[in-house]
């Protein structure tokens, strides 16, 4: 099996992998951070977004082969402590329900709001939307990107 | 007429034991639902802490420290947080101190540990509450010793004792003392008005874990050497497995093995031990075993497997037809049965029929149907996302010949239930693979795998008829018409029972080879719509304020003194007020449509209205008004996430919420073929609830029914449609209005 030298959260991984396996498993089965979820496996519902040079991106959908050289960030690199503005926000206002769609959340939400910090009500609907949440903590979500949009640097 | 006295009965001298920890502190273990037998005691290691009679456990540690083991299933419904905050209360602690732990369910060990229902908190806030206040009062007890001074000179405050000179002492101080202490009985539970963390907005005590992504979830549990199953399960209902080539399956990267499971599952069909929460299949499964969950996923496609037909391959139009055809036949089972309907509509003014129709459901948990097993023989090893683990374990056990003892069984955070999770078939699936293979394995579902091998909710029909007799609703009649099984016995007696003169309700059901159960608020999620709508018919035929009927009707309700009545009608008056209050309805601003909703279900009272406005020439719901009358609320931060999610998971279900089958095969296998409700066309929903002192009831299911009922209603207003089918969005042609030109 060809062996891929990634780069996730900053440090050098390199595992042995089919080319075609989506990096959502490297992170997963590979290198045992599960904080990516899985959740339709064909980017359709966000569960699984991490940041590939600092862009939103499904990993489901990715295959190893493409994230070579480029740098990987999932929610256990966001931020060392859980400081990040996104996730203090996820905190203030107690989104989640039962959690699972969290993490892909808060990597669509932290990308987006690191290029537009003044987002607009439909702005957010718009880039949140492709993020399914099925407990529907959807009102939740908006408060919080609108909190951490005030709060980015 | 009291609600529901919940039939759970705990002694409340023999609920509780304590011991001393070998570490120093206190250990209280309690059982929230049977008594404890009088000659057990806690461990006084904590390194054998189990469940042997007690269901959970409070630790006070030498230092003053608070641990909280919260025995129920957390599928996202708030009870890790609510239950402990309940116990945080009497027992008079700063919150913020307390640590809660998920406790785990030892088969050789376990009660009753179950999430359903929306039963948690009722059934547990007596007992929960006792706990806390009894062990309050040991150590006060223990306090008043040392000084030498009646206890009832003390005051507590946030874990630390005050004596009449204004000596403290903290919990730690006196916890060995009070670990030797007897048992108080008949301990003061505090007043409502002096609650201080009942009541309080507390945060989900998973919420770091949650936004930095550690592991929680089933999916997320690991242990060294764990292998991967995918399971390949019959295409269609009605199919069953033949034979399958694995050849090149077997040849491909990571690929372990590739075996056969489901003959034990088949030899348990039928068995009377096995209990509706079983639902095993009858066909045997090809599974594929390797090292990755993509490695199992990539070959399992590539095993060429034959299918034989061995029952009906049923469509949407064979259903469809099925319950017409019960609809329009005699076979029923009269559940209730009030004065006499046909005599009132042979003699009414009016008749209005009614029949409302919706589609099968998957739950569609975010999270898709996962276990860990590991087999050996001495122990089973089970870990993952159950909502009925008592269930589970038995099963496993009848499953492999094993005793029950043997079985250890582990509850992770789960992500979502919805009622999927009550029925434990990917647990046995886990278990059969991993004592075929004799390693640590996870079985992982696809999101295909889940949608299409699910457990679903059941296409329905109703049919209403009301007579209407000199400006009044002289009789009502609900026949349903439903799959492998009926409403439960006590819907026959929510509104408008009591409320009508001639009342009457009756069902049927035929058997169908497609899994069916559970789904979030079950049978109500879809009757709530049916008979909310109607009642906008009966008002409209009437010529009545929709509203003021609903009032006039429960006003005949007061003061009954039936029995069976389930709903109390002043409750649900006043939440219908408050809605019609604060979302302004009557004083809807120009191009602003509402419906609204009265509903009883799951011990909760609610009324809602929704809000329509008609944007690009389709009608788009925009806001929901939310009312909840469900007793004391613990912890409202968490309630009002629990009302928010259901009221748009009910509007989203409602809306888009399509599912069928086509020769057995499900219609959809994921979210490209599935719509589930998205951010973009989520309302915005102003969530309330009624502050009393009433016990507290659930809030996991009540608030989703109406909201069905609320859009329709809103819908009807904004276009002068009516709907009779869900989903409402099928058709969208149905909907589309002229736009209104646009002036100046
Ligand atoms: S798991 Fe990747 S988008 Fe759903
Ligand atoms: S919180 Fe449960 S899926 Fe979003």
């Amino acid at each position: 099996m060809p062996k891929y030298n990634l780069n996730v959260n900053g440090k050098p991984r390199s595992i042995e992998a089919s080319a075609d396996t989506p990096l959502l498993w490297i992170l997963r089965d590979h290198l045992d951070m599960v904080g990516t979820k899985f959740g339709c496996g064909i980017a359709q519902c966000g569960a699984c977004t991490v940041h590939i040079d600092g862009n939103a991106a499904r990993s489901c959908s990715l295959p190893v082969a493409s994230a070579e050289g480029k740098e990987i960030t999932t929610i256990e690199g966001l931020s060392e402590d859980g400081s990040h503005p996104v996730q203090m926000a996820w905190k203030e206002v107690d989104v989640p329900q039962c959690g699972y769609c969290q993490a892909g959340q808060i990597m669509t939400a932290s990308a987006f709001l690191a290029q537009n910090k003044n987002p607009s009500e439909a702005e957010i609907k718009n880039v949140m939307h492709g993020n399914i949440c099925r407990c529907a903590a959807y009102n939740r979500i908006q408060k919080a990107v609108e909190i951490a949009a005030g709060n980015m640097e | 007429m009291s609600a529901t006295s919940a039939s759970i009965t705990f002694s409340r001298r023999n609920f509780l034991r304590t011991s001393s920890l070998a570490s120093g502190g206190l250990l209280i273990g309690f059982n929230l639902f049977t008594a404890c037998k009088s000659d057990v005691k806690p461990p006084i290691d904590l390194a054998e802490l189990n469940y042997k009679d007690f269901n959970a456990f409070i630790k006070i540690a030498k230092n003053g420290a608070v641990t909280i083991f919260s025995p129920n299933p957390e599928i996202g419904q708030g009870v890790k947080t609510a239950m402990p905050m309940i116990i945080a209360e009497e027992l008079d602690v700063a919150w913020d101190k307390v640590l809660v732990e998920q406790g785990v369910l030892d088969t050789e060990n376990y009660t009753r540990q179950v999430a359903g229902g929306s039963q948690s908190i009722r059934f547990s806030w007596d007992a929960l509450r006792q706990t806390g206040a009894t062990a309050k009062q040991m150590l006060v007890n223990a306090a008043a010793a040392k000084w030498g001074v009646d206890a009832s000179e003390l005051s507590v405050s946030e874990g630390v004792i005050t004596n009449a000179a204004g000596k403290t002492l903290g919990y730690g101080d006196v916890v060995d003392a009070a670990a030797k202490l007897e048992i108080p009985e008949n301990v003061v539970l505090k007043e409502p008005k002096d609650y201080k963390i009942i009541g309080t907005d507390q945060v989900n005590v998973d919420i770091d874990k949650i936004i930095t992504g550690k592991p929680l979830f089933g999916l997320d549990y690991k242990v060294d050497g764990m292998v991967y199953a995918a399971v390949l399960r019959p295409p269609a209902f009605g199919q069953e497995l033949e034979s399958y080539d694995a050849t090149e399956a077997k040849t491909m990267p990571g690929v372990i093995d590739v075996i056969k499971i489901g003959e034990k599952a088949k030899a348990l069909l039928g068995k009377e031990e096995i209990n509706w929460t079983a639902q095993l299949s009858p066909s045997e499964k090809v599974v594929v075993i390797a090292k990755t969950t993509w490695d199992a996923f990539k070959a399992k496609k590539a095993i060429k497997a034959q299918w034989k037909d061995t029952s009906t391959l049923e469509s949407t139009e064979y259903q469809d037809k099925k319950l017409n055809d019960l609809l329009d036949g005699k076979e029923f089972t009269t559940l209730r049965e009030d004065g006499d309907v046909n005599k009132a509509f042979a003699q009414a003014d009016n008749v209005l029929e009614r029949t409302y129709e919706s589609p099968f459901l998957p739950h569609n948990c975010m999270e898709p149907m996962n276990f860990f097993a590991h087999v050996t023989d001495k122990k089973i090893h089970l870990v993952g996302p159950i909502q009925t683990p008592e269930d589970a374990a038995n099963t496993v056990a009848e499953l492999l010949g094993r005793d029950v003892k043997d079985i250890h069984l582990e509850m992770t955070r789960q992500g979502g239930g919805f009622g999927r999770r009550l029925y434990g078939d990917f647990v046995y699936e886990a278990a059969e693979i991993a004592d075929a293979i004799r390693k640590p394995v996870k079985m992982v579902s696809s999101r295909e795998d889940d949608m299409t091998t699910g457990v679903y909710r059941p296409a329905i029909k109703y049919r209403i008829k009301a007579a209407i007799k000199g400006g009044k609703l002289t009789g009502y009649q609900l026949k349903e018409a439903a799959i492998n099984g009926n409403m439960y016995g006590l819907i026959p007696n929510f509104f408008p029972a009591g409320a009508v003169e001639n009342y009457r309700v009756d069902v049927a059901n035929y058997e169908s080879n497609i899994t069916t159960g559970a789904w979030r608020a079950p049978y109500t999620n879809f009757l709530a719509y049916a008979e909310q709508s109607f009642f906008d018919e009966i008002a409209e035929a009437m010529d009545m304020d929709k509203v003021q009927l609903r009032l006039d009707l429960l006003e005949k309700v007061k003061g009954t003194t039936d029995e069976r009545i389930q709903y109390n009608p002043e409750r649900l008056q006043a939440v219908l007020k408050m809605a019609v209050d604060k979302s302004g309805w009557g004083k809807a601003p120009e191009g602003t449509y509402q419906g609204v909703v009265a509903y009883y279900c799951h011990n909760s009272h609610v009324a809602e209205v929704a809000d329509v406005q008609i944007e690009n020439g389709m009608p788009v719901v925009k806001k929901v008004t939310c009312v909840v009358d469900c007793g004391i609320v613990i912890n409202p931060l968490g309630a009002k996430n629990q009302i928010v999610g259901g009221v748009i998971d009910g509007v989203g279900h409602a809306m888009y919420g399509q599912f069928g089958f086509k020769d057995g095969v499900p219609s959809s296998n994921n979210y490209d073929t599935y719509r589930l409700i998205r951010m973009n066309e989520a309302p915005v929903v102003d969530a309330y609830m009624i502050q009393n002192e009433l016990s507290p009831t659930g809030l996991g299911e009540p608030a989703l029914p109406p909201a069905g009922g609320a859009v329709a209603n809103a819908l009807r207003a904004a276009t002068g449609k009516r709907i009779y089918k869900q989903p409402f969005m099928e058709d969208l042609d149905f909907w589309r209005v002229e736009e209104k030109e646009i002036i100046g």
